[in-house]
């Protein structure tokens, strides 16, 4: 066993004329066989193995300068050719079983290669403005009750007013992303919803309802960032990012 | 560089503009899609995210050991 591995970014139909560095700041090169091309790094072992990136898994800095780092390279690729990007931190002992593993899956990689040609991931995610979801409403007097001169009666009549009012905004809330979500897959040739971000990872306190991501031929981006628009008011904020390398239309377990 | 990217501002206002850089696309948004997203190898590997309830576990960690990441 060496003390370096190939650490792969991604397979892809062609080779791109120029790819930034990688992971670590490792130079990217390929490994071509049968119509693909692997995009791989060396890296060290004794940071790259299987101990190390446990522990450094658990260090977030780490976690976002991999991520940028893997995502640079995956972006510029995705750029120019059909690439099926590989999950992230995904390390061989060396080019030999990157070799096997093209000759080995070729009929896989073409596949979900062939689904990505002319077209982009783009997300989309929908947002509740907190003033009109899941506010607990601490008004006065609303909702009707009339006073019944105990103050705490009125209390809980009040509170229980509350808490059925914003159970039907979330229900609503819930139905609207619904709708967001299938009028958006009815553009794109595929859809997926991720989970709901953590707010404290996304500095967003507002409710997200929806964290879709959708791919959509290049042709079409036009009219679907037209309707992403349409979908939103009316207490819910849509915004979209894109475009992505098709990293949530690519997954693919393969041993 | 290929295609319009449409920033994070809200999709009725959408402005086209350059591709953004590796460094300000959101890092929430692209751990979406790299610990939920593309291949997943196993086999020969050293090692693979293959199973992100264990990233799941690192982050939560890292959040609730760190409040740096609040703000907006």
């Amino acid at each position: 066993m060496s003390d370096t591995g190939t650490y792969l970014y991604a397979v892809a139909r062609d080779e791109v004329a120029a790819c930034p560095p990688g992971v670590a700041d490792a130079d990217v090169r390929t490994i071509a066989l049968g119509g693909l091309v692997a995009y791989v790094s060396d890296v060290p072992l004794e940071r790259f193995g299987e101990e190390p990136l446990r522990r450094s898994l658990e260090d977030m800095d780490w976690l976002a300068g991999t991520a940028r780092a893997h995502h640079r390279v995956v972006d510029a690729v995705a750029a120019a050719t059909p690439t099926a990007p590989v999950r992230l931190v995904t390390v061989y002992d060396g080019d030999e079983q990157v070799r096997d593993l093209l000759e080995r899956r070729a009929a896989d990689f073409a596949e979900v290669l062939e689904q990505v040609i002319g077209r982009r991931e783009w997300g989309v995610k929908a947002f509740a403005d907190p003033g009109s979801a899941e506010q607990p409403d601490e008004r006065p007097g609303g909702g009707g009750c009339e006073q019944s001169g105990k103050p705490g009666t009125a209390y809980l009549q009040r509170r229980r007013a509350n808490l059925r009012g914003r159970e039907q905004n979330r229900r609503q809330a819930l139905a609207r992303a619904e709708h967001i979500h299938a009028a958006l897959a009815t553009v794109a040739v595929a859809s997926r919803r991720h989970r709901p971000q953590d707010p404290r990872l996304s500095g967003r306190a507002d409710w997200m309802l929806l964290n879709g991501a959708y791919l959509v031929d290049e042709g079409r981006v036009g009219e679907f960032a037209e309707l992403a628009g349409e979908l939103g008011g009316g207490g819910i904020e849509v915004t979209v990012t894109g475009p992505w390398a098709p990293y949530s239309f690519t997954v693919m377990e393969t041993r | 560089m290929t295609g319009p990217l449409l920033t994070g501002s809200s999709a009725d206002e959408i402005a086209l503009t350059d591709r953004l850089p590796a460094e300000r696309v959101s890092l929430v948004d692209l751990l979406d899609r790299l610990l939920a997203g593309g291949v997943v190898l196993n086999g020969d590997i050293v090692l693979s995210i293959a199973d992100i309830d264990l990233v799941c576990i690192s982050l939560r960690a890292v959040l609730a050991s760190a409040d740096t990441l609040e703000g907006g």
